[in-house]
Protein backbone atom coordinates (compact mmCIF):
# COMPACT_ATOMS: atom_id res chain seq x y z
CA UNK A 1 0.00 0.00 0.00
CA UNK A 2 0.90 3.58 -0.72
CA UNK A 3 -1.19 5.92 1.61
CA UNK A 4 -2.19 9.27 -0.05
CA UNK A 5 -0.75 11.33 2.87
CA UNK A 6 -3.53 14.83 3.34
CA UNK A 7 -3.26 17.69 6.14
CA UNK A 8 -6.22 19.29 6.91
CA UNK A 9 -5.59 22.80 7.55
CA UNK A 10 -6.54 26.37 8.07
CA UNK A 11 -5.28 29.84 8.77
CA UNK A 12 -7.76 30.63 12.04
CA UNK A 13 -8.78 28.39 14.52
CA UNK A 14 -11.92 26.74 15.58
CA UNK A 15 -13.40 26.66 12.04
CA UNK A 16 -13.88 22.76 11.86
CA UNK A 17 -10.31 20.76 10.67
CA UNK A 18 -10.54 18.42 13.81
CA UNK A 19 -13.96 17.78 12.94
CA UNK A 20 -13.52 17.49 9.47
CA UNK A 21 -10.25 15.28 9.88
CA UNK A 22 -12.54 12.68 12.28
CA UNK A 23 -15.73 12.49 9.81
CA UNK A 24 -13.21 12.32 6.62
CA UNK A 25 -11.17 9.35 8.25
CA UNK A 26 -14.25 7.44 9.01
CA UNK A 27 -16.41 8.16 6.32
CA UNK A 28 -13.11 6.78 3.96
CA UNK A 29 -12.73 3.81 6.19
CA UNK A 30 -16.69 3.17 6.21
CA UNK A 31 -15.96 3.43 2.40
CA UNK A 32 -14.16 0.18 3.08
CA UNK A 33 -10.45 1.83 3.11
CA UNK A 34 -7.86 2.15 5.48
CA UNK A 35 -7.24 5.10 7.20
CA UNK A 36 -5.48 6.62 10.06
CA UNK A 37 -6.00 9.82 11.00
CA UNK A 38 -2.77 11.62 12.77
CA UNK A 39 -3.61 14.50 15.60
CA UNK A 40 -0.67 16.53 15.17
CA UNK A 41 -2.09 19.23 17.15
CA UNK A 42 0.42 18.51 20.02
CA UNK A 43 -0.74 20.43 23.70
CA UNK A 44 -3.97 20.71 22.35
CA UNK A 45 -5.38 17.38 21.42
CA UNK A 46 -8.73 17.15 20.32
CA UNK A 47 -8.96 14.24 17.62
CA UNK A 48 -9.22 11.78 20.14
CA UNK A 49 -12.18 13.06 22.46
CA UNK A 50 -14.09 13.95 18.96
CA UNK A 51 -13.13 10.56 17.66
CA UNK A 52 -14.61 9.11 21.21
CA UNK A 53 -11.15 6.92 21.66
CA UNK A 54 -10.05 8.94 24.59
CA UNK A 55 -10.46 6.23 26.56
CA UNK A 56 -8.37 3.87 25.11
CA UNK A 57 -4.49 5.84 24.57
CA UNK A 58 -1.47 4.09 26.20
CA UNK A 59 0.78 5.79 24.17
CA UNK A 60 1.07 8.54 21.89
CA UNK A 61 2.82 9.79 18.99
CA UNK A 62 5.32 11.62 20.88
CA UNK A 63 5.92 8.22 23.02
CA UNK A 64 7.30 6.59 19.83
CA UNK A 65 9.34 9.49 18.99
CA UNK A 66 11.39 9.00 22.25
CA UNK A 67 11.45 5.65 21.94
CA UNK A 68 9.04 4.79 24.25
CA UNK A 69 7.48 2.34 21.75
CA UNK A 70 6.75 1.56 18.65
CA UNK A 71 5.15 3.49 16.09
CA UNK A 72 2.42 0.87 15.63
CA UNK A 73 1.67 0.27 19.16
CA UNK A 74 0.02 3.90 19.17
CA UNK A 75 -2.79 3.12 16.97
CA UNK A 76 -5.85 3.04 18.51
CA UNK A 77 -8.58 0.87 16.62
CA UNK A 78 -11.95 2.06 16.02
CA UNK A 79 -14.08 -0.67 17.25
CA UNK A 80 -17.25 0.90 15.36
CA UNK A 81 -15.69 1.41 12.15
CA UNK A 82 -13.48 -1.59 10.52
CA UNK A 83 -10.14 -0.11 8.98
CA UNK A 84 -10.51 3.25 11.12
CA UNK A 85 -7.38 3.90 13.46
CA UNK A 86 -6.38 7.08 15.08
CA UNK A 87 -2.83 8.16 16.53
CA UNK A 88 -2.83 10.14 19.38
CA UNK A 89 -0.53 13.05 20.13
CA UNK A 90 0.57 14.51 23.87
CA UNK A 91 -1.35 17.30 25.52
CA UNK A 92 1.02 18.18 28.17
CA UNK A 93 3.84 18.62 25.62
CA UNK A 94 4.68 22.13 23.08
CA UNK A 95 4.56 22.18 19.39
CA UNK A 96 8.30 21.49 18.77
CA UNK A 97 7.51 17.83 20.62
CA UNK A 98 7.77 16.76 17.09
CA UNK A 99 10.13 17.95 14.56
CA UNK A 100 9.07 18.39 10.68
CA UNK A 101 12.08 15.35 9.88
CA UNK A 102 10.08 13.16 12.30
CA UNK A 103 6.94 13.93 11.02
CA UNK A 104 7.96 13.05 7.38
CA UNK A 105 9.34 9.99 8.73
CA UNK A 106 6.31 8.67 10.76
CA UNK A 107 4.10 9.76 7.66
CA UNK A 108 6.37 7.30 5.15
CA UNK A 109 5.94 4.62 7.92
CA UNK A 110 2.37 4.87 8.00
CA UNK A 111 2.23 5.19 3.77
CA UNK A 112 3.04 1.47 3.62
CA UNK A 113 0.47 0.42 5.99
CA UNK A 114 -2.45 2.46 5.11
CA UNK A 115 -4.90 3.98 2.23
CA UNK A 116 -5.15 7.54 3.87
CA UNK A 117 -3.50 9.45 6.47
CA UNK A 118 -4.91 12.35 7.18
CA UNK A 119 -3.31 14.70 9.64
CA UNK A 120 -5.04 17.44 11.87
CA UNK A 121 -2.96 20.26 12.34
CA UNK A 122 -3.09 23.01 14.43
CA UNK A 123 -4.41 26.40 13.12
CA UNK A 124 -1.80 28.87 11.93
CA UNK A 125 1.14 29.74 9.94
CA UNK A 126 4.09 28.84 12.64
CA UNK A 127 6.27 25.65 13.53
CA UNK A 128 3.46 23.56 14.84
CA UNK A 129 1.26 23.83 11.64
CA UNK A 130 4.56 23.04 8.88
CA UNK A 131 5.51 20.46 11.47
CA UNK A 132 2.67 18.42 11.08
CA UNK A 133 2.00 19.42 7.12
CA UNK A 134 5.44 18.47 6.38
CA UNK A 135 4.67 14.52 6.01
CA UNK A 136 1.60 15.14 3.72
CA UNK A 137 1.47 15.12 0.14
CA UNK A 138 -2.26 16.75 -0.20
CA UNK A 139 -3.74 19.49 1.41
CA UNK A 140 -7.58 20.87 2.48
CA UNK A 141 -7.83 23.95 3.80
CA UNK A 142 -11.05 24.33 6.18
CA UNK A 143 -12.79 27.64 5.99
CA UNK A 144 -16.09 28.95 7.42
CA UNK A 145 -17.70 31.80 5.37
CA UNK A 146 -16.69 34.80 7.11
CA UNK A 147 -14.08 37.90 6.74
CA UNK A 148 -11.33 36.91 8.65
CA UNK A 149 -11.32 33.04 8.50
CA UNK A 150 -11.31 33.21 4.10
CA UNK A 151 -8.80 36.01 5.05
CA UNK A 152 -6.15 33.74 6.89
CA UNK A 153 -7.38 30.81 4.19
CA UNK A 154 -5.53 32.69 1.53
CA UNK A 155 -2.73 33.34 3.83
CA UNK A 156 -2.25 29.33 4.92
CA UNK A 157 -3.02 28.83 1.06
CA UNK A 158 0.14 30.52 -0.42
CA UNK A 159 2.28 28.75 2.82
CA UNK A 160 1.11 25.17 1.15
CA UNK A 161 1.63 26.01 -2.21
CA UNK A 162 5.09 27.02 -1.04
CA UNK A 163 5.50 23.93 0.47
CA UNK A 164 4.49 22.10 -2.91
CA UNK A 165 1.50 20.51 -1.89
CA UNK A 166 -0.90 19.47 -4.00
CA UNK A 167 -4.12 19.36 -4.54
CA UNK A 168 -4.82 22.34 -1.87
CA UNK A 169 -8.97 21.55 -1.97
CA UNK A 170 -11.31 24.17 -0.11
CA UNK A 171 -13.76 23.14 2.67
CA UNK A 172 -16.51 25.76 3.50
CA UNK A 173 -17.69 24.71 6.52
CA UNK A 174 -20.55 25.93 8.87
CA UNK A 175 -22.78 26.88 6.07
CA UNK A 176 -26.10 28.81 6.98
CA UNK A 177 -28.28 28.68 4.06
CA UNK A 178 -31.56 30.85 5.45
CA UNK A 179 -28.41 33.29 5.59
CA UNK A 180 -26.42 32.87 2.49
CA UNK A 181 -29.98 33.49 1.03
CA UNK A 182 -30.77 36.67 2.53
CA UNK A 183 -27.33 37.62 1.06
CA UNK A 184 -25.98 38.18 4.68
CA UNK A 185 -23.41 35.45 4.30
CA UNK A 186 -20.21 34.83 2.23
CA UNK A 187 -21.97 32.41 -0.51
CA UNK A 188 -19.32 29.62 -1.35
CA UNK A 189 -19.13 30.93 -4.76
CA UNK A 190 -17.69 34.48 -3.51
CA UNK A 191 -15.29 32.22 -1.06
CA UNK A 192 -14.05 30.73 -4.21
CA UNK A 193 -13.60 33.66 -6.40
CA UNK A 194 -11.63 35.14 -3.53
CA UNK A 195 -9.33 32.37 -2.73
CA UNK A 196 -9.12 30.80 -6.41
CA UNK A 197 -9.01 27.26 -5.53
CA UNK A 198 -10.49 24.08 -5.92
CA UNK A 199 -13.41 23.67 -4.16
CA UNK A 200 -14.01 20.02 -2.53
CA UNK A 201 -17.09 20.37 -0.56
CA UNK A 202 -19.65 23.15 1.62
CA UNK A 203 -20.25 21.26 5.13
CA UNK A 204 -24.03 23.33 6.63
CA UNK A 205 -23.87 24.48 9.75
CA UNK A 206 -25.49 21.86 11.40
CA UNK A 207 -26.43 20.99 15.87
CA UNK A 208 -25.31 16.93 14.86
CA UNK A 209 -21.83 17.90 14.68
CA UNK A 210 -22.21 19.20 18.14
CA UNK A 211 -24.46 16.63 18.99
CA UNK A 212 -22.34 13.62 17.88
CA UNK A 213 -19.21 14.76 19.42
CA UNK A 214 -20.69 15.37 23.17
CA UNK A 215 -21.42 11.80 22.44
CA UNK A 216 -18.17 10.86 21.00
CA UNK A 217 -20.12 8.98 18.18
CA UNK A 218 -19.16 8.97 14.54
CA UNK A 219 -21.98 11.68 12.94
CA UNK A 220 -21.15 9.93 9.41
CA UNK A 221 -22.63 6.74 10.25
CA UNK A 222 -26.07 8.65 10.75
CA UNK A 223 -27.93 8.98 7.53
CA UNK A 224 -30.33 12.27 8.17
CA UNK A 225 -27.75 15.13 9.19
CA UNK A 226 -26.92 17.01 6.00
CA UNK A 227 -23.71 17.87 7.43
CA UNK A 228 -23.16 14.11 7.56
CA UNK A 229 -24.25 13.71 4.11
CA UNK A 230 -21.83 16.78 3.19
CA UNK A 231 -19.12 14.71 5.11
CA UNK A 232 -19.62 11.15 3.25
CA UNK A 233 -19.40 13.40 0.17
CA UNK A 234 -16.70 14.89 0.17
CA UNK A 235 -14.35 11.47 1.36
CA UNK A 236 -16.19 9.89 -2.08
CA UNK A 237 -14.56 13.10 -4.00
CA UNK A 238 -11.11 12.45 -2.29
CA UNK A 239 -11.48 8.74 -3.26
CA UNK A 240 -11.97 9.87 -6.70
CA UNK A 241 -15.68 10.36 -7.38
CA UNK A 242 -17.47 12.86 -8.52
CA UNK A 243 -20.32 13.98 -6.73
CA UNK A 244 -22.46 16.87 -7.28
CA UNK A 245 -22.10 19.02 -4.97
CA UNK A 246 -25.36 20.16 -2.21
CA UNK A 247 -27.96 22.71 -3.25
CA UNK A 248 -26.89 24.74 0.06
CA UNK A 249 -27.44 27.69 -1.69
CA UNK A 250 -30.49 28.92 -3.25
CA UNK A 251 -29.88 28.71 -7.17
CA UNK A 252 -31.49 32.02 -8.34
CA UNK A 253 -29.64 33.65 -5.13
CA UNK A 254 -27.55 35.97 -7.47
CA UNK A 255 -30.22 36.18 -10.41
CA UNK A 256 -32.40 39.53 -10.84
CA UNK A 257 -35.50 37.95 -10.10
CA UNK A 258 -34.02 36.30 -6.93
CA UNK A 259 -33.47 40.25 -5.56
CA UNK A 260 -36.61 41.57 -6.63
CA UNK A 261 -38.71 38.39 -5.18
CA UNK A 262 -36.71 38.73 -2.21
CA UNK A 263 -37.13 42.48 -2.05
CA UNK A 264 -40.67 42.55 -2.20
CA UNK A 265 -41.69 39.39 -0.40
CA UNK A 266 -38.58 39.38 2.14
CA UNK A 267 -37.11 35.78 1.65
CA UNK B 1 -37.01 53.07 0.80
CA UNK B 2 -36.06 49.07 1.86
CA UNK B 3 -37.13 48.04 -1.36
CA UNK B 4 -34.33 49.68 -3.30
CA UNK B 5 -31.95 49.40 -0.90
CA UNK B 6 -32.83 45.59 -1.12
CA UNK B 7 -32.88 45.51 -4.78
CA UNK B 8 -29.22 46.95 -4.64
CA UNK B 9 -28.04 45.08 -2.07
CA UNK B 10 -27.02 47.81 -0.80
CA UNK B 11 -27.90 46.43 3.25
CA UNK B 12 -26.71 43.18 2.58
CA UNK B 13 -24.06 42.69 4.73
CA UNK B 14 -22.57 39.04 2.57
CA UNK B 15 -21.96 41.44 -0.05
CA UNK B 16 -19.88 43.97 2.42
CA UNK B 17 -17.85 41.14 3.46
CA UNK B 18 -16.90 39.99 -0.41
CA UNK B 19 -15.64 43.54 -1.27
CA UNK B 20 -13.99 43.84 2.21
CA UNK B 21 -12.30 41.00 1.66
CA UNK B 22 -11.34 41.76 -1.68
CA UNK B 23 -9.57 44.72 -0.49
CA UNK B 24 -7.88 43.83 2.56
CA UNK B 25 -6.44 40.12 0.11
CA UNK B 26 -5.44 42.57 -2.30
CA UNK B 27 -2.89 44.35 0.70
CA UNK B 28 -1.98 41.20 1.86
CA UNK B 29 -1.05 39.55 -1.30
CA UNK B 30 0.61 42.85 -2.68
CA UNK B 31 3.01 42.82 0.56
CA UNK B 32 2.37 46.60 1.25
CA UNK B 33 2.54 46.93 4.67
CA UNK B 34 0.46 49.69 6.64
CA UNK B 35 4.57 50.96 6.91
CA UNK B 36 5.21 51.06 3.79
CA UNK B 37 2.13 52.45 2.82
CA UNK B 38 3.07 54.89 5.47
CA UNK B 39 6.36 55.83 4.14
CA UNK B 40 4.86 56.12 0.77
CA UNK B 41 2.86 58.54 2.06
CA UNK B 42 5.01 60.70 3.65
CA UNK B 43 6.91 61.30 0.46
CA UNK B 44 4.54 62.02 -1.28
CA UNK B 45 3.23 64.80 0.69
CA UNK B 46 7.22 65.43 0.11
CA UNK B 47 7.06 66.17 -3.34
CA UNK B 48 4.15 67.37 -3.91
CA UNK B 49 4.68 70.44 -1.29
CA UNK B 50 7.40 71.28 -3.22
CA UNK B 51 4.95 72.78 -6.07
CA UNK B 52 1.83 72.99 -4.10
CA UNK B 53 0.70 74.05 -0.40
CA UNK B 54 -1.55 70.81 0.12
CA UNK B 55 -3.94 70.10 3.51
CA UNK B 56 -1.84 66.70 4.99
CA UNK B 57 -4.76 65.71 7.04
CA UNK B 58 -7.23 65.09 4.17
CA UNK B 59 -5.30 63.02 2.14
CA UNK B 60 -6.43 59.52 1.20
CA UNK B 61 -3.97 57.16 -0.43
CA UNK B 62 -5.48 53.39 -1.24
CA UNK B 63 -5.31 50.90 -3.33
CA UNK B 64 -8.31 50.36 -5.29
CA UNK B 65 -9.33 47.72 -7.40
CA UNK B 66 -10.99 47.70 -10.38
CA UNK B 67 -12.10 44.33 -11.97
CA UNK B 68 -8.49 42.49 -11.77
CA UNK B 69 -6.32 45.56 -11.61
CA UNK B 70 -4.84 47.50 -9.21
CA UNK B 71 -4.73 51.09 -8.69
CA UNK B 72 -3.15 53.59 -6.30
CA UNK B 73 -5.81 56.48 -6.13
CA UNK B 74 -4.72 59.46 -4.12
CA UNK B 75 -6.91 62.30 -3.56
CA UNK B 76 -4.52 65.49 -2.09
CA UNK B 77 -6.51 68.74 -1.06
CA UNK B 78 -4.56 71.47 -2.94
CA UNK B 79 -4.49 74.82 -0.76
CA UNK B 80 -2.90 76.88 -2.89
CA UNK B 81 -0.39 76.61 -5.94
CA UNK B 82 2.96 78.18 -4.81
CA UNK B 83 4.27 81.31 -7.31
CA UNK B 84 5.91 80.45 -10.26
CA UNK B 85 9.46 81.48 -10.59
CA UNK B 86 10.97 82.09 -14.29
CA UNK B 87 13.16 79.91 -14.89
CA UNK B 88 16.49 82.19 -15.08
CA UNK B 89 15.61 84.49 -12.27
CA UNK B 90 17.93 83.94 -9.76
N1 LIG C 1 -20.56 22.08 10.44
C1 LIG C 1 -20.63 22.40 11.75
N2 LIG C 1 -21.83 22.66 12.34
C2 LIG C 1 -21.89 22.99 13.65
N3 LIG C 1 -20.84 23.08 14.46
C3 LIG C 1 -19.62 22.83 13.95
C4 LIG C 1 -19.44 22.48 12.58
N4 LIG C 1 -18.12 22.30 12.35
C5 LIG C 1 -17.51 22.53 13.52
N5 LIG C 1 -18.38 22.84 14.49
C6 LIG C 1 -18.08 23.16 15.90
O1 LIG C 1 -17.09 24.16 15.93
C7 LIG C 1 -16.19 23.96 16.99
C8 LIG C 1 -14.77 23.92 16.51
O2 LIG C 1 -14.59 22.78 15.68
P1 LIG C 1 -13.18 22.02 15.61
O3 LIG C 1 -12.66 21.70 16.96
O4 LIG C 1 -13.32 20.91 14.62
O5 LIG C 1 -12.30 23.18 14.97
P2 LIG C 1 -10.70 23.21 14.78
O6 LIG C 1 -10.47 23.96 13.50
O7 LIG C 1 -10.14 21.84 14.86
O8 LIG C 1 -10.26 24.08 16.02
P3 LIG C 1 -8.75 24.33 16.54
O9 LIG C 1 -8.18 25.37 15.64
O10 LIG C 1 -8.94 24.80 17.92
O11 LIG C 1 -8.03 23.02 16.44
C9 LIG C 1 -16.62 22.67 17.66
O12 LIG C 1 -17.37 23.00 18.78
C10 LIG C 1 -17.48 21.98 16.62
O13 LIG C 1 -18.48 21.18 17.20
MG1 LIG D 1 -8.54 21.12 16.14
Amino acid sequence: MTARVIVVTSGKGGVGKTTATANLAAALANMGKKVVAVDGDVGLRNLDVIMGLENRIVYTLIDALDGTCRLNQTFIRDKRIENLFMIPTAQSRTKDAVTAEQMIEVCDELRREFDYVLVDSPAGIEAGFRNSAAGADEALVVTTPEVSAVRDADRIIGLLESMNKSPIRLIVNRIRPHMVKKGDMLGVSDVLDILAIDLIGMVPDDEAVVTSSNKGEPLVLSSAPPAARAFRNIASRIAGSDVPFMNLELPDSGSLFGKIRRAIWGH
Amino acid sequence: MGFFTNLFGAHNSGKIAKNRLQIVLMHDRSDISPEMMENLRKDIIAVIKNYVEIDENRIELDLEREDSSVALVANIPVMTVRRQRRGNER
